[in-house]
């Protein structure tokens, strides 16, 4: 075995707790201790039955025997609530480093790997290390406690005795070490097969209309039980492993009783050992059967715990990337100037903005319009460092984004992305996303949602602010869920407002009376628009059209509905679309 | 059907439970030999493990204490035999039950699969994929549980339990009543801890889906978290679900750190009451010393099956739930079926009618009136109109995904309700805007499961210019379509299923233009293969380009379910009306498509 490089980063978590688990082993060195006397006053017992004995002296055994047994009970008892107690904290202080290290990664970080494999890190790997905490050191001090207890008394009997008995108990060993790497293998071989079945399934029923428009049932179906076949083949090949692990373990511990008992018989027929001390070695060679199992097993878990652990391992390595400067700049309260300085911004190698200027006075409301793709969403995520920008080339205020602290700049802008996300809270919480918890917050949440029209149709709900977003949004329509991310927002009251093709799915009339409630906060904020609709932008201070990463046109609505470019185009196209719509 | 029947928490009715049981046992019916066979190896099995601990008392009462070593090798022998037995016929047993489980499994998932396969299309336009994909998955191991874990191991931990308790009855039937006197405590103890552990289980389960939820939501939505500077207060509420987490845990630990020392408490209070009682028979001389050893090798040997026995009852009400569910699918009727006595065409013309047709997703919400048109063979029309105008329910009519509510859909005459699917469905081929492509290889994407030579494959994309990027591919026409295709481009994708649609060779085409813009050289090739692939069959075309539009014979202007114009392009643009507008919105670009600057922006 290779020497555990990852899990060694744990040893800072276990120092922590280095009183409660000297506390848990000692409590299972008594334990062994014990649990080793009993079959000693079964010898005795069996003995003295040999020579004659008085009743007196029965219920001493038994009661001996009843006395040890509630003791090593107690001490097991704690034992367990100690030891594996303490790896559940363990896993707890754990998780929260790693959901603490989720919260300082930048969102390309996100965009980059897929949220299910972060999920199965945080949960199934994190899983694999407890069992290393937990069960694993627990079972590898108990059974060497034991191993050695056990072979101290077996010794005193027998020493040639306890060697023959052994052998076949070293092979179990073996067997479950062996066995238990290629059954993992092969239960792996059969999960990735039914992914596989669940992958014909999935491709079959999404695209059920081709497969009835070409009437392809029956292949599908053959090509179902294709899968299906593989499927049973490998589980053959599974069941085959595991169902010769378990017998093959009673075979083995088997004949060392049958060795116990024939040479061991022989020994008590030529005197060499008591029948007592026969029957007390059959009862220790029992009490090691466990341990060599164990043994076998806490080899797989900690080859397991030391994977998971370097996968752990390579989420906390992952760099913040965007972080607080050393020394922020010593602005409290942002205005709202921004300006835009010959940015040039790439994403993994791909240009996607290039040589930008634009200067946005605090207070004004600049619209950014343009072809899916032309890099509008990019440019104002910039802003607040949801990407970065090379240095000096986003300005707030004067200062270099990257100068301001992050808590100042996020502080100072209401974003409102383009794909909503809510959180499964109630809508009051997800309009107070941003707010601390004091006072002011009630008031806040309702003047917000005032503003974004979600008042009146949170008035509908039974539960009013209090109704409960299922996850991700299930019970609000598309234009409510906006307008809960446009509330929350504005909940913040931030001096720069960006919003990013926030009202696509509000219908016409909403966001008439959504810009119309919009007009008097955007008055004194910076505001970024980014949309497809002339009408949400058409009384900008400016309007800027981006293509394929650059500025090709910026000017006022009539100024650039006069040039007759992409915007006069998009205009017209409107006019047209609104048209259609009335008629019947 | 009824949606409410799907809902992944049904509570299940116990008096459904012996219908359910019966109904699950029809699918033992073809194995009832291995079944038996497990049934018969598990019996032997559990004498088998009364071997040991009797050869024990043997030897020691016949041979040891009398101090005579001559009979031990053959009572050895007898031992490592009966071993050696049991690993064969308990290897046995496991793999006859795992595999018949399994093939059990195997023909249920074959049956929900195959009605799948027969369910009309709206069905899954109603039930999401992924609960549909439960049934064939999960739901059927927890069926296979039932099997496997459940009836016959019941039976085999019920001979260990009474063979054991049995051999003792024989040995020395008093003894064997002090010793059966912890039996109850056992259940009691085991009881307890199934109770009290399935308590805290669930609550552990509630809460590890309450971290995987908000870890889920929050890795999703990671850059709101921190525009909102939430990352304090986030780590927090996490903080707080994770110690929620980390109680119901240890209060899970405390059920099993009572558990194992209360068993083995129970252990040694069987062995001390064998001592105290047994040991007094035997200076009574009413026992053996042998008998006596056997007693305390056999009580150990009973928690086993006793705690197993108290864990069958939920791995049943698992399986119950599930085969629940899975027999609601199975017994969901299609809505779209093949008549009785279908109509078989001699030859397929390829005239299409829509009579009067109505037809709507909801009743009482129709979303096509008093549709009526006839396309004759090898003419082709064009279906135009905005969202929602109702384009895409008549080609659903047409391919019988859906039926209508009023009028008739026919093809040469005949009513397609009429017809007999498979000639129906062979009939026409389908084009989709988004082309969906299985795994499997390029050529068996064009090929699909029919029967059609490589030749014609080959043959098929020469002709819709698909040839020449799938020979550049790597592996030419056998490469592997990873990913639903992620490698290859929109309008590679859109000349595959071009192919497709010609290797099929169709006398009716459907065809529903990709509205996405692809680069003006694909955009060519893409014109030019569409003329291939009308010529000489009857089309109908959900059109989005303007050159299909102008060589098509008739165009339709839908709007809001109804036929508003129809005539030729020349005809309509003349009539100024919602065609004109419609077309200035949406085609009008494409005409100057030369000019770079007249890209139309991507509309949703």
């Amino acid at each position: 075995m290779k020497p555990p490089r990852h899990l060694r980063r744990l040893l800072p978590y276990v120092a922590r707790h280095r009183r409660g688990l000297a506390w848990g082993m000692v409590c299972l060195l008594v334990r062994t201790a014990l649990s080793i006397a009993s079959p000693w006053v079964l010898r005795h017992a069996i003995d003295d039955l040999t020579t004659g004995v008085t009743h007196e002296k029965l219920w001493l055994y038994a009661g001996l025997i009843m006395g040890i047994v509630v003791l090593e009970a107690l001490f097991l008892y704690v034992m367990r609530q100690v030891l594996i107690g303490i790896s559940r904290e363990l896993e707890f202080e754990l998780r929260n480093d790693l959901y603490a290290h989720f919260t300082s990664l930048p969102a390309r970080y996100y965009q980059a790997h897929r949220t299910g494999d972060l999920m199965s890190r945080a949960t199934n790997d994190l899983s694999a290390v407890r069992m290393v905490l937990g069960p694993g050191i627990m079972y590898t001090a108990s059974t060497l406690a034991t191993f050695v207890g056990t072979i101290v008394f077996m010794l005193r009997i027998s020493p040639r005795l306890l060697l023959l008995s052994l052998v076949p108990l070293v092979f179990v060993s073996f067997l479950v070490r062996y066995f238990g790497r290629r059954i993992h293998d092969r239960f792996e071989s059969v999960q990735a097969q039914l992914s596989e079945i669940s992958a014909v399934v999935q491709e079959n029923l999404s695209g059920a209309r081709v497969v009835r428009a070409y009437a392809q049932e029956p292949y599908e179906m053959a090509r179902f039980q294709a899968a299906n076949e593989e499927y049973l083949r490998r589980n053959r090949q599974l069941i085959r492993m595991y169902g010769s692990l378990y017998p093959g373990i009673q075979l083995l511990m088997g004949s060392g009783a049958v060795l116990v008992l024939w040479l061991g018989g022989r020994m008590v027929v030529a005197g060499t050992i008591t029948i007592g001390e026969f029957v007390a070695f059959g009862a220790y060679l029992t009490m090691l059967h466990w341990p060599m199992i164990a043994l076998g097993w806490v080899v797989n878990i900690f080859e397991r715990g030391e994977a998971s652990m370097g996968r752990i391992a390579e989420i906390l390595a992952a760099p913040a990337e965007i972080a607080d400067p050393a020394s922020p700049a010593p602005v409290t309260k942002v205005r709202g100037d921004v300006e835009l300085s010959h940015l040039t911004f790439a994403y993994d190698g791909k240009p996607v903005l290039h040589d930008i200027d634009l200067k946005v006075p605090a207070g004004s409301t600049v619209a950014i319009v343009g072809p899916t793709g032309s890099g509008k969403s990019t440019l104002v995520g910039l802003i607040p460092r949801l990407f970065e920008a090379p240095p000096g080339t986003v300005l707030v205020d004067g200062h270099d984004v990257r100068d301001l602290s992050l808590g100042t700049l996020r502080g100072a802008v209401g974003y409102v992305p383009q794909e909503t996300f809510l959180f499964s809270e109630t809508v009051g919480e997800n309009v107070a996303f941003g707010l601390k918890p004091d006072a002011a917050r009630e008031e806040r949440v309702r003047w917000a949602s005032g503003v974004s029209q979600l008042g009146k149709d949170v008035a509908d709900f039974p539960k009013g602010f209090e109704t409960f977003v299922g996850e991700r949004g299930i019970t609000l329509s598309g234009g409510q869920k906006q307008r809960t991310a446009l509330a929350r927002a504005l909940a913040i009251d931030p001096p720069i407002l960006i919003l990013d093709d926030a009202l696509a799915s509000v219908d016409t009339q909403t966001e008439e009376d959504i810009l119309r409630g919009l007009r008097g906060v955007m008055a004194t904020r910076t505001t970024f628009l980014v949309s497809h609709r002339v009408s949400t932008v058409r009384d900008a201070d400016l309007i800027v059209v981006l293509k394929e990463g650059r500025i090709v046109e910026r000017g006022t609505h009539d100024e650039l509905v006069a040039r007759g470019g992409f915007y006069a185009d998009l205009y017209r196209r409107q006019l047209l679309e609104d048209e259609m719509e009335k008629t019947a | 059907m009824s949606k409410a029947g799907f809902h992944e928490d049904d509570p299940v009715d116990k008096s459904y439970d012996r219908t359910l049981l019966r109904r699950l046992l029809v699918y033992l019916r073809p194995y009832w030999a291995p079944v038996l066979a497990s049934f018969l190896l598990i019996v032997a099995m559990a004498g088998l493990d009364l071997v040991g601990p009797y050869l024990t008392k043997i030897a020691i009462d016949r041979y040891i204490r009398q101090g005579n070593a001559s009979g031990l090798d053959t009572i050895a022998l007898l031992y490592l035999g009966s071993l050696l037995l049991a690993f064969v016929v308990r290897f046995g047993q496991v793999f006859i039950l795992q595999m018949t489980g399994q093939k059990v499994m195997m023909d249920l998932r074959r049956e929900i699969y195959a009605h799948l396969q027969r369910l009309h299309v709206g069905f899954f336009d109603q039930n999401p994929v992924g609960r549909l994909m439960t049934r064939v998955t999960t739901d059927v191991d927890a069926v296979n549980e039932l099997f496997t874990s459940g009836v016959v191991t019941v039976f085999g931990d019920l001979f260990t339990l009474f063979g054991i308790m049995g051999v003792m009855v024989a040995m020395n039937w008093k003894l064997a009543l002090v010793t059966f006197s912890v039996i109850p405590l056992f259940f009691v103890v085991t009881n307890w801890f199934r109770a009290g552990s399935r308590a805290t289980f669930r609550e552990v389960r509630k809460w590890v889906a309450r971290i995987n939820a908000f870890l889920q939501e929050n890795i999703t939505g990671m850059p709101v978290v921190q525009l909102f500077r939430r990352e304090e207060r986030n780590r927090e509420a996490f903080a707080a679900i994770n110690r929620q987490h980390t109680d119901a845990n240890l209060a899970q630990i405390f059920y099993y750190a009572v558990f194992y020392p209360a068993i083995e408490l129970l252990a040694a209070l069987a062995t001390a009451l064998i001592i105290l009682y047994g040991g007094w028979r035997v200076i009574a001389g009413t026992l053996t010393l042998g008998a006596l050893v056997a007693f305390i090798q056999y009580s150990e040997r009973f928690w086993r099956p006793i705690s197993d026995l108290s864990e069958k009852f939920n791995i049943l009400q698992a399986a119950m739930a599930s085969s629940e569910r899975i027999f609601t699918l199975l017994d969901t009727e299609p809505k779209v079926v093949s008549p009785d006595e279908p109509v078989h065409l001699e030859t397929v013309r390829g005239r299409v009618g829509f009579e009067n047709v109505t037809f709507g997703y909801q009743p009482g919400t129709p979303v096509l009136q008093d549709i009526d048109f006839t396309v004759e063979p090898g003419k082709s029309v064009a279906l135009v109109g905005a969202t929602g105008a109702g384009k895409t329910s008549i080609i659903s009519l047409l391919t019988r995904f859906y039926d209508v509510d009023q009028g008739r859909v026919t093809l040469d005459g005949v009513d397609v309700r009429a017809l007999d699917p498979a000639q129906l469905r062979s009939s026409l081929a389908l084009v989709l805007q988004d082309v969906h492509l299985f795994s499997g290889t390029i050529a068996s994407n064009i090929r699909l499961g029919s029967a059609i030579p490589d030749e014609r494959v080959k043959e098929a994309a020469r002709a819709v210019h698909a040839h020449r990027f799938i020979e550049a591919l790597p592996g030419g026409y056998a490469t592997e379509v990873r990913e639903r295709g992620a490698t290859l481009s929109v309008g590679q994708k859109q000349l595959l299923s071009f192919a497709r649609a010609l290797a099929h060779d169709p006398r009716v085409l459907i065809l529903d233009e990709a509205t996405s813009s692809v680069d003006t050289e694909t955009e060519g090739l893409i014109q030019d293969a569409l003329r291939v692939l009308l010529q000489g069959r009857t089309a109908i075309v959900i059109a989005h380009r303007l050159s299909t539009i102008q060589h098509v014979d008739e165009i339709l202007v839908l709007h809001k379910g109804r036929v508003r114009e129809r005539g030729t392009h020349q005809e309509l643009l003349a009539q100024r009306g919602l065609y004109w507008r419609l077309y200035q919105l949406q085609y009008k670009d494409q005409e100057l498509r030369d000019a770079p600057e007249a890209e139309a922006p991507a509309r949703a």
